[in-house]
């Protein structure tokens, strides 16, 4: 039977782990982030799943144990926050040159540096960019609620193991602190060893029947075969732009100005598109749940005879530049945002829509 | 369409944020749709706490407000913070031993729960905040009692399950003590 509970995103993040046949957990404490590994902790995995969980010593140690969990085929994750999302970087570069699936959450707080404690979108960049070296991309979903925390988990997996890429979870502390009614998915088995072996034909899971031996690795001295190799990841990355582009629309069809934002953010953006329609303001909100890879398309569609585009966003301006490359100047793109962990407030989005883009 | 934006605010240790907990998982045991979003910070017993929650029989947009339809303030900081941010025709209540200089608005509700007070008569400091919980409930009466025994019941580990008719107690306590100010 389905239950309906209510918790913090981050403990909805650790039981939809659980639940949804994840292998193994890495990680290291850092608020806003902490309480997934400590529902996990409280959780014991271990003793029903049989799912490791696991404290590292670092970030860096962590996401190299999801590396080499990745490379043997298992469901493995890690989370963490903002400047221990940035030690990870290197290790998730090599993750997508070796094209494995994992999952990494990042619960967004403010930056640059050590920042401090409260929630913050500035990770955009770094996330949909590329924060690592190299050409490679990560798919990267946006959840707005702790429904969506618990359920972009799998879907992450999904993806992931579809793709042989590595996948994001990024969120903030808004929806990695707030307790919502959440819907926990159905449990889930773990795959078997045999079952792995049929998945994931690239994993080194042992040589057994004198099958060629897996090597998982992204160091290729030889640039033509890796320019080759390159040439793969961007094949790879152009199937997955046309098929697993994910947004939400609300009351568009009758809009004169748009708001585009993610995550928390498309919250509060909606409080204000309701705020904003009682005073008689035509607004419709476009929410992105992919923001690697970005609705263009859809952005370009809806910007369609529109009068101007807020890109509302916890940040000083980051996604803003992708809808400017959507709408391509035919629609005035503004952005408003708050910095350093401050968190805009409905009635400031709807003065900023009058002030940057009405006017 | 009933909706409830509510903003309760004091010290850290006080209860402010079990008692937001309590109270939208008191929403939940209705079915209704809750949120409950802390301020988080660095925080330690006596700095300052507080938390939105908003009790609402539709989807809830965003977790985090502006205004709101009732403040509870149990200190003076959280006073001057949201007094200005209760919607006009809102219900402001406090607790009058946090506070030095009262609300002035007059285009609100001003109640005020002499709820420290009350729990020492009860001989339990604990009590504070399931006393203040009755006041909010017997000024907004957005779930019923029944519905925060349950809550009480779900939230709390069983060892602590004997506790919950004093809890009881502490609620009826706020309800017949909150007091209207102005008007």
């Amino acid at each position: 039977m389905e239950e309906i509970v209510l918790m913090k995103g981050n403990e909805a993040i650790a039981h939809a782990a659980i639940r949804c046949g994840a292998d193994g957990y890495f990680g290291y404490p850092i608020t806003p982030q902490s309480e997934v590994l400590e529902t996990l902790a409280e959780e014991k995995p271990w003793e029903t799943t049989g799912m490791v969980v696991l404290q590292a010593e670092s970030e860096v140690a962590s996401i190299n144990m999801v590396y080499g969990g990745a490379a043997t085929g298992k469901r493995v994750l890690t989370s963490s926050s903002s400047p221990g999302v940035s030690l990870m970087q290197e290790g998730i570069s090599y993750i997508a040159g070796a094209e494995l699936p994992c999952l990494i959450v990042n619960v967004m707080r403010g930056g640059p540096g050590l920042g401090p404690i409260q929630p913050s979108q500035a990770d955009y960049f770094q996330s949909v960019k590329g924060g690592g070296h190299g050409d490679y991309r990560l798919i990267v979903l946006a959840p707005a609620s702790v429904q969506e925390m618990a359920d972009f988990v799998d879907l992450a997996f999904e993806l992931a193991f579809k793709y042989r890429n590595p996948a994001m979870i990024l969120s903030d502390g808004i929806i990695g602190q707030m307790m919502e009614k959440v819907t926990l998915p159905p449990f889930k088995p773990r795959r078997t060893e045999e079952e792995i072996m049929a998945e994931c034909p690239w994993a080194t899971t042992g040589r057994k029947n004198g099958r060629r031996p897996n090597i998982v690795t992204s160091l290729e001295l030889d640039p033509a075969e890796m320019e080759k190799r390159n040439i793969h990841l961007q094949e790879k990355y152009k199937e997955i732009e046309a098929n697993e582009v994910r947004y939400e629309e609300i009351n568009c069809e009758d809009a004169e100005y748009l708001f585009v934002a993610f995550g928390s953010c498309a919250r509060i953006a909606q409080k204000a598109m309701e705020d904003a329609r009682a005073e008689g303001i035509k607004v419709g909100l476009l929410r992105p749940i992919t923001l690697w890879p970005f609705p263009y398309k859809a952005i370009a569609e809806r910007a369609k005879g529109l009068k101007g585009i807020l890109s509302v966003e916890i940040n000083a301006g980051q996604m803003v530049e992708d809808i400017k490359l959507a709408v391509e100047g035919n629609v005035p793109v503004a952005h408003f945002g708050r910095l350093g962990g401050i968190v805009p407030a409905p009635d400031e989005v709807v003065e900023a829509l009058k002030q940057k883009v009405m006017q | 369409m009933q909706k409830e934006e509510i903003i309760i605010a004091g010290f850290g240790g006080q209860g402010v944020l079990s008692m937001g907990k309590i109270l939208a998982y008191s929403g939940l045991m209705e079915n209704k749709e809750v949120s409950w979003m802390p301020a988080y910070g660095p925080e330690q017993r006596g700095g300052t706490a507080n938390v939105t929650v908003i009790v609402s029989d539709e989807r809830i947009s965003s977790p985090i407000l502006s205004q709101y339809d009732v403040a509870i303030i149990l200190n003076q900081p959280s006073l001057e913070k949201f007094e200005d941010k209760v919607k006009p025709g809102g219900i402001l209540m406090y607790d009058g031993y946090g506070i030095s200089t009262p609300p002035t608005r007059k285009d609100i509700k001003v109640c005020r729960i002499d709820a420290m007070d009350a729990a020492a008569e009860l001989g339990n400091a604990k009590a504070f905040n399931m006393i203040v919980l009755g006041g909010l409930l017997k000024l907004k009466p957005m779930v019923t009692i029944e519905s925060v025994v349950k809550a009480l019941k779900k939230t709390l580990p069983e060892r602590h399950h004997h506790l919950i008719p004093m809890n009881e107690e502490a609620i009826r306590k706020g309800m017949e003590i909150v007091k209207e100010e102005n008007r």
